[in-house]
Formats: structure tokens, C-alpha cells, sequence
């Protein structure tokens, strides 16, 4: 298991604030560029890096990050690509930061499990998020990543049965990725009412921190989670600062997002 | 026969690769499903409407002209698109949408590709009074008018999906983020014979009626069962509706036709049977059509129903084992046959059923005289005379230009 990802949770901890898990779409505008936009947002405060690798059929995601995958697959950005040109180089600029590959099912596959669990392990990548990989399906891939230590990071959604995300939480890996809204990715205003039930549920269950995902953009919605998650991811925000305003914008909404996590 | 190696897997294929916020709903409806089956009441219903509303049996009638002109086996079709609303899909929107009325849902979304699972769902949610909603490629809203004309008059909303390649892939995306956001009160009525467990199974089932109802009708008109069985194959669910309940009958032969396109060799295709990779694609493992990097490809076809690049995982299991043989047809093929079907038979064939008419030839001359082909006629071709008829029309029988 990956000692990486618990010691930038620990990290925040001491500083009495909750992990800002940051999403970025590698490849987007093209490789060498969104290694800028990753640093930007580890310069802002993000305790965690999450490198989306695109999919051409992205079910989990809106619009604004299905948007960067299709820049970045025009880019050029490909699993391996991005493991060669964007982690090494992130990795260099960010030694201390934990790496977290998102994508889907398939584009790992496409790789091979094993090839994919070698390379990552080798480039720095500290754990992996597949939204299309439900527990049911993540045996033998689970059982790949664990042996070369690279962490399976579980989802719970908001759907998930108490039962059910008990059971997830027990035997994550890494940390405990919390679906805040039944949707895809994207900003939302408000949050559901009951999201801090469902984190506390979780949490208590889990060995690892438990972050809280989708629909997170705002200071004030940081703030209220922190109380109840160890951390919260913020993906579509990012992405669409960083497209529309360049890394010093990521960096900005970044540093934003902390101010609010302090507890 | 039963297929199914494990719970939701065909052999290698299957599964159940969704967001997590789909699982439960994927769950509750496995279970809702299981214990409509158990439930001869449902049963009774679904046949109900099906002979009241949609018109079964569908008949099998005898091709003869065309058996003169191939010179081989005995054809004859099966006639889905004497079915209501003109195709097989009104089978499983009918099953599906009384299923989702059990479950208490309160509204309906679909994907479609050549409109005629759209019009299938809108046509069952009318029957039904549910509120329905059709996801469509931009480019099929296009090509497909009629139907889109037909869904709009049924009472649903058509969304013309503008992602990727337009076509049936990127609806069907487009359907499952929809679903990820509704899935408490909606139930996503699914097409093909494809997408995460337990719909691969769901459907077949509504569909198998087609090979059910061929099985008695073939020991009626020609006294056995058929010698082969040939449907085309896009998603598949026309195919293994007529072929299911054949499976365990090796005297039968079981093909499957997909779109070659502009050919095989042209990667513009939907070939994913005979050119695809294993992968999963909207939520289960299957063949697809693929990049070395994992990323789905976009496949072509004349025909708006083939022009996906996937295929049901059931129907990737029978091809690997050997179980179904698998054939390919271009465009130019399925055109020619069109045109052969609409003068030799009087029927206009839909473009994905004259992908399996342009293996008709060759199958009847294999098989010989003496023996039966059976040809799933999936639907009618109304839906793509402005496809067809922009490409001009060839000059009549034994009329001089």
C-alpha cells in the first residue's frame, strides 16, 4: 500500500486543514502544458494530484471535463503517453505530492492490467480511480495493484446502500472516494442535504480518509465538508479555470478552495 | 440453452462496468426482473399486448422468388417488420416499459440509432401513459427524420446528442450520464442485447419470442426446424432474439451478419465481431472496435442501426466459441439487396435486414436444395428511403430508361 497518500493526509491533518485532492485532465491543452497546470495547482495548495487520462467515452463525467478529454485526445494524450511525458516530470517537480490516475476501465485493459500496475508503479503513481470499476468487478485488478503497491482508490455513491458502502469503506484502499451528487462530474450549487450522513457513515467504516467528489467548486462548500470528509476533490472547476484562464487560474481557485478547508 | 457461465457473464463477456451510482439501480432492476419471471401474471401480460397491440405472431412466409433466383435452399423470412411500429424492437420496449410500471417508475429514457428503438419506447410509453425521453446522435436526427418525426408525435422528447461521432455510441453515452443523475425514479430502457448486466439478458429474453414463435411456425410450414438461421448484427438484438432459442440445436446453423461498410480493409465499419478487440464499452465487457490505446473508435455503416462498435456480450460469446458464424456485408451489398428483396418479394427491406439478405445468396447455395434458410426480416425500410433513394434509383424490371 501506498504510504504516500496517508502521509498527505496525515500532512494536512497537522496543519488542521482537509486535503485538497485536485483534478487535472492530462494532455489538455497538450502534454507538456498540462504539467504545468498540475504544478500550478500543487503551488496552490493541493495535497493530492489527481491525472485524468482521457477516454473517448467518458459516462462518469459532464460536459466540461468530457470537453478537456476530447482537447486532450486530440492532443495526442494516450495511458502511455501520459505515464512517459506528463507523471515522470510531474513526479520531478512535486516529489513530496502523491500521484492519482483517473480513467476507465478500458484504457487500462487496453494496456493490460499488469503492464499498466508495473509502469505506474515504476513513474511515481500512487493509486488509481476507475469510475466504471464497481467492487463486483475489481477483483482481479485489485489483486494486481496490490502486488505492485499501487492503491485501488474505491467510490461510494450517494445511491450506495448503508450495507453496501460499509462494505466498501472496510476494505478500501488509499482513500475512500464519496460521490457527493447521483450524477456526473461537474459544478453544482447546492450539495444534497443529506451528504453528511453519508460521510460520517463512511467514514466510520473506513480505515483510510474518506474525501468527498463531484459537484464541489466553492470555498463555502469545502468548508462545510471539511467538518465531515478528511478531504474534497474538485475536478470540473479546475479543469475549466485552467482551460479558460491558463495554470495561474487553477493555482488561484486552488489556493481558494484550502482557505476554506482549514477547520 | 443457457449461455450464461456466471451471474451477468457470457464466458468472458458481460459484466457489469457502471458508475457505482448505477449499481444499486442495476441491482434492484436484476431482482424486479427475476421476480416478473417467477410471476405468471407478468407473463400473461406482456403476451397479451404483444398479440392485441404489436401484432404476434409476426408470420413466416415463404420467399419464393427469391429461392428461384438464388438457386440453393429454401428461403423463407421471418417477418419482424410486420411487427407494430415496423421492427422486432417493439418487443422489448413493451416487456421493458410494463417491467419499469411494476418497478413504480415514474418515466423512461432511451438511446437510439436508426429511431426504431425510439419509436419502439415511445410507442410502449404511450400505450402505457409514461413520460419518455429518446437520446439521438445529431447525425441520425439527420438521416433518420421519419423517425424522428414518429417519436415527436408519440408525446417524446428527442435529444439530438452532439459528442463524438454523433451516431448510437455517443447516445447511448449520453443516456447512461442522463440515468447517472434520474436513476431513483427512471428506468433506461436499453435497445440492443448489450450494456451492464442485467440488461444483456433482459432483452434477449423479450426478444427470444422471435425464435420461439419461428421454432413452432418451421415445424408447420416445412416440418423441422430451420437448416439455418441468418440475422444481421449491430448491438444484436434482432440476432439473438431468432437465435437464442436455437442454440442448443447444432443441426441448426446460427449467422450473424455485420456492417462491413466501405469494407473491412477501409477501418470505416462496424465489424466489431470480426474485427474487434475485447474491451468494455457501456458497461460491459464485450468486442469492440478499438485503438491500441483503449479508445473507441467510430464505426460506419449505411445503416444507422449497425453503426455502433460494440456488440452484446452474448453474441461475442457465441461467435468466439464457434457457436454462431459470423459474416460481413458493405454497404454496396446491402444497397444491391435491398432492391433485389423490394422486386422479387415486394417487401422493403430495412437497411440493417439487407445486411442479412446479402448473405442470402451465397448461404442458400451452400446449403443446397432441399434445405431451409431462414432470413430475420429485423424491419421495414421505410424509415430509409431518403438514405436510399438519395443515391438515385435503379431503373425498373424490364422497363427500357
Amino acid at each position: 500500500m501506498s504510504g504516500a497518500i496517508a502521509k498527505a493526509f496525515a500532512r494536512a491533518k497537522a496543519r488542521g486543514e482537509g486535503a485538497l485532492v485536485a483534478y487535472g485532465m492530462a494532455g489538455d491543452p497538450d502534454l507538456p502544458r498540462s504539467v504545468d497546470v498540475f504544478t500550478a495547482m500543487v503551488e496552490g495548495g493541493a495535497d493530492i494530484v489527481e491525472v485524468g487520462v482521457a477516454f473517448s467515452d467518458p459516462i462518469a463525467d459532464g460536459p466540461v471535463i468530457q470537453g478537456a478529454a476530447e482537447r486532450a485526445l486530440k492532443a495526442g494524450s494516450t495511458l502511455k503517453r501520459v505515464l512517459d511525458e506528463v507523471v515522470p516530470e510531474l513526479h520531478r517537480r512535486c516529489p513530496e505530492t502523491p500521484l492519482v490516475i483517473m480513467t476507465y476501465v478500458n484504457v487500462i485493459m487496453a494496456m493490460g492490467e499488469e503492464r499498466f500496475a508495473k509502469l505506474a508503479r515504476e513513474r511515481g503513481i500512487s493509486g488509481v480511480i476507475l469510475p466504471d470499476l464497481p467492487p463486483e468487478e475489481s477483483g482481479s485488478l485489485r489483486a494486481t495493484f496490490d502486488a505492485s503497491g499501487v492503491d485501488l482508490i474505491p467510490l461510494c455513491a450517494p445511491t450506495t446502500p448503508p450495507a453496501r458502502a460499509e462494505a466498501i469503506a472496510k476494505d478500501a484502499r488509499g482513500f475512500v472516494y464519496c460521490v457527493a451528487v447521483a450524477g456526473v462530474t461537474g459544478m453544482r450549487a447546492e450539495l444534497p442535504a443529506d451528504l453528511s450522513q453519508r460521510l460520517e457513515l463512511v467514514r466510520k467504516a473506513s480505515s483510510v480518509p474518506v474525501v468527498a467528489g463531484f459537484g464541489i467548486s466553492t470555498r463555502e462548500q469545502a468548508h462545510t465538508l471539511s467538518a465531515h470528509a478528511d478531504g474534497v476533490v474538485v475536478g470540473s472547476a479546475l479543469v475549466r479555470a485552467a482551460h479558460t484562464e491558463g495554470p495561474q487560474a487553477a493555482r488561484a481557485l486552488c489556493a481558494e478552495i484550502k482557505r476554506g478547508l482549514k477547520r | 440453452m443457457n449461455t450464461q457461465t456466471a451471474v451477468g457473464r457470457f464466458g468472458r463477456f458481460g459484466g457489469r462496468y457502471v458508475p457505482e451510482t448505477l449499481v444499486p439501480a442495476l441491482m434492484e432492476l436484476e431482482e424486479a426482473y427475476a421476480a416478473a419471471r417467477a410471476d405468471p401474471t407478468f407473463d400473461a401480460e406482456v403476451a397479451q399486448v404483444l398479440r392485441e397491440f404489436v401484432g404476434r405472431p409476426t408470420t413466416l412466409t415463404p420467399a419464393r422468388r427469391l429461392t428461384e433466383a438464388w438457386g440453393g435452399a429454401h428461403v423463407w423470412l421471418k417477418r419482424e417488420d410486420l411487427a407494430h411500429t415496423g421492427a422486432h424492437k417493439i418487443n422489448n420496449t413493451v416487456g421493458q416499459v410494463l417491467l419499469a410500471r411494476r418497478m413504480g417508475k415514474k418515466r423512461i429514457i432511451a438511446e437510439t440509432g436508426a429511431g426504431q428503438h425510439g419509436v419502439a419506447t415511445a410507442t410502449a410509453c404511450a400505450l402505457f401513459g409514461l413520460p419518455c425521453e429518446v437520446f439521438m446522435g445529431a447525425l441520425d436526427v439527420e438521416r433518420q427524420a421519419l423517425n424522428v418525426f414518429r417519436m415527436r408525435a408519440l408525446g417524446a422528447v428527442v435529444r439530438p446528442v452532439e459528442s463524438g461521432s454523433k451516431t448510437l455510441k455517443d447516445a447511448m453515452n449520453e443516456a447512461m450520464r442522463t440515468w447517472v443523475s434520474q436513476v431513483e425514479d427512471t428506468h433506461y430502457v436499453i435497445g440492443s442485447a448489450a450494456g451492464p448486466h442485467p440488461y444483456p439478458t433482459v432483452v434477449r429474453d423479450f426478444q427470444a419470442i422471435i425464435g420461439r414463435e419461428l421454432r413452432t411456425q418451421a415445424q408447420a410450414a416445412f416440418g423441422k426446424l430451420p437448416d439455418a438461421i441468418v440475422a444481421c448484427v449491430g448491438g444484436g438484438s434482432n440476432a439473438i432474439g431468432v437465435l437464442h432459442p436455437f442454440i442448443g440445436d447444432p443441426s441448426v446453423r446460427l449467422i450473424g451478419v455485420e456492417a462491413g461498410g466501405h469494407g473491412l480493409d477501409s477501418g470505416q465499419h462496424g465489424a466489431s465481431l470480426t474485427l474487434g478487440t475485447e474491451g468494455v464499452l457501456h458497461g460491459s465487457r464485450s468486442l469492440v472496435l478499438q485503438d491500441a490505446d483503449g479508445q473507441i473508435q467510430e464505426a460506419h455503416s449505411i445503416s444507422a442501426g449497425l453503426d455502433y462498435p460494440g456488440v452484446g456480450p452474448e453474441l461475442a460469446h457465441l461467435a468466439k466459441t464457434g457457436r454462431m458464424e459470423v459474416r460481413t456485408a458493405t454497404d454496396d451489398e446491402a444497397l444491391a439487396s435491398f432492391y433485389e428483396v423490394a422486386r422479387l418479394e415486394g417487401i422493403l427491406p430495412a437497411l440493417e435486414t439487407s445486411h442479412a439478405f446479402a448473405r442470402g445468396r451465397e448461404l442458400a447455395r451452400e446449403l443446397g436444395a432441399g434445405k431451409y434458410l431462414v432470413i430475420n426480416c429485423s424491419g421495414r425500410g421505410d424509415k430509409d428511403v431518403a438514405t436510399i433513394s438519395a443515391r438515385g434509383v435503379p431503373p425498373a424490371v424490364g422497363v427500357k430508361p
